[in-house]
C-alpha cells in the first residue's frame, strides 16, 4: 500500500462515520482527496521542497482524535498568561472547557469552524478555500479532504477588538500518533483592527502531525497583527499554509515564531491587491537536536504603491536544519513598490545547516527592492565589551545569541509573548552559555 | 596596586607607548593627561586587554599579578575595570542582564555565591537613583540609542554596581554637558576609597575641578614626561601642552 493510500483509507473511515454534510463540503473533500492522490506527498525533486524531506509524515500512520480530553492543570501551565478571547483545540478537536470567549464585543465573531458551519455553512463556503485551494500543495489538498474543525474569526467593519484573540492548539501524548487538519478563516472588515495569536504547544512527549490551512482576508484599511507562536513538542510535525489577501491600505503584521516541532514547514503568502497595502513579516526560528524548520514566504505585489518588509532570524544548534526561502514578485505595471527582505542566521554548531534563498521577480521598473542574507558571527566588539565587565566569553556569546533573537522580539507589543520567547530561547541555548537564572531577572525586576 | 614598567606598545607596526612607567597606589586618584595622539587611550586599552595592541616589552602588574597573562574577563573580575570613551551599543542585551552577569562573575571569581535576587534589585535601584537615571534604563538594551551623556552615565553605573578596585576612565568627560558632568563626577568620587584607585584619562582639565586627583601625569609621545599634583593640571589648563612638549624635547 502506498503512503498516500494509507491516508486515503483513513479518510474513507472517517467519511463513513460522518453524518450528512452540505454538498459543497462533500464535493471539496472529494476534490481534495483526488488532488492529494494525484500529487502525492512532495519529494525533494520539487524545487519548493528541495531541502525538506517529509518522509517522517508520509510514512506515519496517524489516527484522528475523537475527544479533547486534556488535563486542565497542564493546559493552564501551557497557556500564555494573557487576558484574551481564547479557543482551544486538542489534537484538532475543539475543547470548550479550555476555551473562553467571555463576552465578545459587538461586531466580533470568534467560533469553532464546526459551529460556523452549523449556523450558516453557506457563509463559510464562499471564502473557504478561495485563497488556499487544493492546488496549492498536496498538504493543502490533504487538509481540504479532512477539514472539519478549526476557527472562524469575523470582524465587522470598523471593529477594533479590545483583547487579543488566541487560538490555542494543544498536542497530546498518547498511545497512537494522531493527525489534525485545522482550518482557520479570518475575515476582517474595512478598517477593523485585531491581534490574533496562534499558539501551538503540547505535551513534551507528543508526536503528532498538524496540517494547518489558514486564510486571512483583510478588507480596505484593516489591520491584523498575527502572532504564530509555534512551540510544539519536539517530535511533532507541523505544516502550515497561510494565505493573506490584502485590500487597499490594509496592514498585515506577522510574527512567525518557531521554537518547537521536529519537522516544520510554514508557507506564508500575501497578495497585496490594493494600493497602500503593507505586509510586514517578522520571523524567528530556533532549531536544536535534529529539528528541521522550513519557512517559505511569498509576497505578491499585485498593485502599485504596495509595501513589504521581511526580517527573519534563525538560530541553529546541534544538527538542526533551517530553510528560508523568501520570494517577492512584483507584477507588471505595479510601480512604486518597496520591498525589503533580510534573513540573518547564527549557527551554534558545525553540524547545523541553513539554506537561505531570497528570490525576486520584478516585472515593473519603478521599484525599490533590497534583500540580504547573512550567516554569521557575533559582533566581536560586543563580546569584548561584555568581557571587560568580567563576563566570561561563553556567557557573553550566550547573551549576544539571546540578543540576536531579541531583536525580532523588540517589535512585539505583547509582553506575554516576548517573555515566553525569551525564556524559551534562553532555556534552549546550550549550557555552556550559562544563561540559566539570568533571564528571570528581568520579569522579576518588573514585579519587584 | 597597579604597576606599569617600561611599557612599549605597538599598534599596526607603529610604536605608541615608548617606555611608560606608572605606579598607582591604593587610595590614589591619578589623572593621565596629554595632547591628542600621545597614547593616553592606549594604556587603558592595553590594561583592559583590547585586541590589536602588541606589548613588545615592559610589564603591567596588578596586586602582584601579571595582567598581560590574564584573560580579559579575569582582569575585570580581579577588580580592574575600564570605562570606555565610546561605549559600545549592544542591541538586544538588557542592561539588567549585563549587570547581573558581571556581578555574579565577579562573585564567582571570589568564591562567593550568586547574589540573591532581592539584594541585587535593591543594589541596582539604589545605584540607578544615584546616577539620576530612570529605572526603565535597566530594561533597555545596553547603550542602544542612548545619547552620549547617557552612555557615560551607564559606564559609571556599571562601576558603581561592580565596585572596581581600580577604575580606569577613558575620556569620561567627553560629550557631557555640565549637569551630566556633575552626576558622572559624583559617581566617580563615590568610587574613591582607601583601598581603591582611579585612573582618569582626559584631555581637558575641566573634569579635574570635580574629581580632584592626587597625581597628574603628562603623556607626550608615548612617555610620561612630567608628573605633579592637581596644580599641574591647572597649569596645563592655562598654559596648554606646548611648554611640556618643548621641555621634554629639550
Amino acid at each position: 500500500m502506498s503512503d498516500e493510500q494509507r491516508f486515503l483509507d483513513r479518510l474513507a473511515e472517517r467519511n463513513a462515520q460522518r453524518g450528512d454534510e452540505p454538498t459543497w463540503i462533500a464535493a471539496r473533500r472529494q476534490a481534495g482527496a483526488a488532488r492529494f492522490e494525484a500529487l502525492g506527498f512532495p519529494h525533494r525533486r520539487i524545487e519548493e521542497w528541495k531541502y525538506t524531506n517529509v518522509r517522517d509524515i508520509a510514512r506515519g500512520d496517524f489516527a484522528l482524535a475523537t475527544d479533547a480530553d486534556f488535563s486542565p492543570a497542564t493546559a493552564a501551565a501551557l497557556t500564555l498568561p494573557l487576558d484574551a478571547y481564547r479557543l482551544t483545540f486538542v489534537d484538532g478537536v475543539f475543547a470548550p472547557a479550555l476555551s473562553d470567549l467571555g463576552s465578545l464585543p459587538e461586531g466580533v465573531q470568534v467560533m469553532p469552524l464546526s459551529r460556523a458551519l452549523e449556523e450558516n455553512h453557506e457563509a463559510v463556503g464562499g471564502p473557504l478555500g478561495r485563497l488556499t485551494g487544493v492546488d496549492f500543495s498536496s498538504f493543502a489538498a490533504l487538509n481540504t479532504a479532512f477539514m472539519e474543525e478549526g476557527a472562524v474569526v469575523r470582524l465587522a467593519p470598523r471593529t477594533v477588538v479590545d483583547k487579543p484573540i488566541v487560538l490555542q492548539f494543544l498536542s497530546r501524548a498518547g498511545q497512537q500518533e494522531v493527525m489534525s487538519h485545522p482550518r482557520i478563516l479570518v475575515e476582517a472588515g474595512g478598517r477593523s483592527e485585531a491581534t490574533l495569536i496562534e499558539h501551538h504547544v503540547g505535551d513534551a512527549e507528543a508526536a503528532n502531525f498538524t496540517n494547518l490551512v489558514e486564510e486571512i482576508i483583510l478588507e480596505r484599511g484593516a489591520i491584523l497583527s498575527h502572532y504564530k507562536l509555534q512551540e510544539a513538542p519536539l517530535k511533532d510535525r507541523h505544516i502550515a499554509s497561510i494565505h493573506v489577501e490584502q485590500a487597499r491600505d490594509s496592514r498585515y503584521v506577522s510574527f512567525n515564531l518557531n521554537l518547537g516541532g521536529g519537522l516544520v514547514r510554514n508557507d506564508l503568502v500575501s497578495d497585496l491587491n490594493g494600493e497602500g497595502a503593507e505586509a510586514i513579516y517578522n520571523g524567528l526560528f530556533y532549531g536544536q537536536g535534529r529539528q528541521h524548520v522550513d519557512n517559505h514566504t511569498l509576497v505578491n505585489h499585485n498593485a502599485p504603491r504596495t509595501f513589504s518588509r521581511e526580517n527573519y532570524k534563525g538560530i541553529l544548534d546541534d544538527r538542526a536544519h533551517g530553510v528560508f526561502n523568501g520570494k517577492v514578485i512584483v507584477k507588471r505595471d505595479s510601480q512604486q513598490i518597496e520591498a525589503d527582505q533580510s534573513n540573518a542566521n547564527l549557527l551554534l554548531s558545525d553540524r547545523a545547516e541553513i539554506d537561505t534563498k531570497p528570490e525576486l521577480e520584478i516585472y515593473a521598473d519603478d521599484v525599490k527592492c533590497a534583500h540580504g542574507a547573512t550567516t554569521g558571527q557575533l559582533d566581536e566588539e560586543a563580546v569584548f565589551a561584555l568581557r571587560t565587565r568580567g563576563i566570561d566569553e561563553q556567557t557573553a556569546r550566550g547573551l549576544l545569541t539571546l540578543a540576536f533573537a531579541g531583536e525580532v522580539m523588540d517589535r512585539v507589543d505583547l509582553d506575554a509573548v516576548s517573555e515566553r520567547v525569551e525564556l524559551t530561547v534562553a532555556g534552549k541555548l546550550p549550557e555552556r552559555f550559562n544563561l540559566a537564572g539570568l533571564v528571570e531577572t528581568a520579569s522579576a525586576f518588573n514585579e519587584g | 596596586m597597579l604597576e606599569v614598567k617600561d611599557l612599549h606598545v605597538t599598534v599596526e607596526g607603529s610604536e605608541i607607548l615608548k617606555g611608560l612607567n606608572l605606579t598607582i597606589g591604593a587610595g590614589e586618584v591619578h589623572a593621565l593627561m596629554g595632547p591628542n595622539g600621545a597614547g593616553k587611550s592606549t594604556l587603558s586599552a592595553v590594561i583592559a586587554g583590547k585586541d590589536g595592541y602588541e606589548v613588545t616589552s615592559g610589564s603591567i602588574t596588578f596586586e602582584g599579578r601579571d595582567v598581560l597573562e590574564m584573560e580579559i574577563e579575569e582582569r575585570a573580575q580581579a577588580g580592574l575595570l575600564l570605562g570606555f570613551q565610546y561605549p559600545v551599543e549592544i542591541p538586544g542585551v538588557k542592561n539588567i542582564y549585563l549587570l547581573k552577569a558581571a556581578l555574579n562573575a565577579q562573585r564567582a571569581a571570589r568564591g562567593e555565591d550568586e547574589i540573591p535576587a532581592p539584594e541585587f534589585m535593591k543594589l541596582v535601584k539604589e545605584k540607578v537613583g544615584f546616577m539620576k537615571m530612570d529605572a526603565s534604563f535597566l530594561q533597555r538594551a545596553v547603550n542602544e540609542g542612548f545619547s552620549g551623556g547617557e552612555k557615560k552615565r551607564n559606564e559609571i553605573l556599571q562601576m558603581l554596581v561592580l565596585q572596581p578596585k581600580l577604575a580606569m576612565l577613558d575620556e569620561i568627560d567627553s560629550g557631557l554637558d555640565i549637569d551630566a558632568m556633575k552626576v558622572v563626577a559624583d559617581g566617580v568620587n563615590s568610587l574613591r576609597g582607601e583601598d581603591k584607585g582611579i585612573l582618569l584619562v582626559t584631555h581637558y582639565q575641566r573634569l579635574l575641578d570635580y574629581i580632584v586627583p592626587d597625581h597628574v601625569h603628562v603623556l607626550v609621545d608615548g612617555r610620561i614626561v612630567k608628573s605633579g599634583d592637581a596644580d599641574l593640571a591647572r597649569e596645563l589648563e592655562s598654559r596648554g601642552y606646548d611648554w611640556v612638549v618643548e621641555d621634554s624635547a629639550a
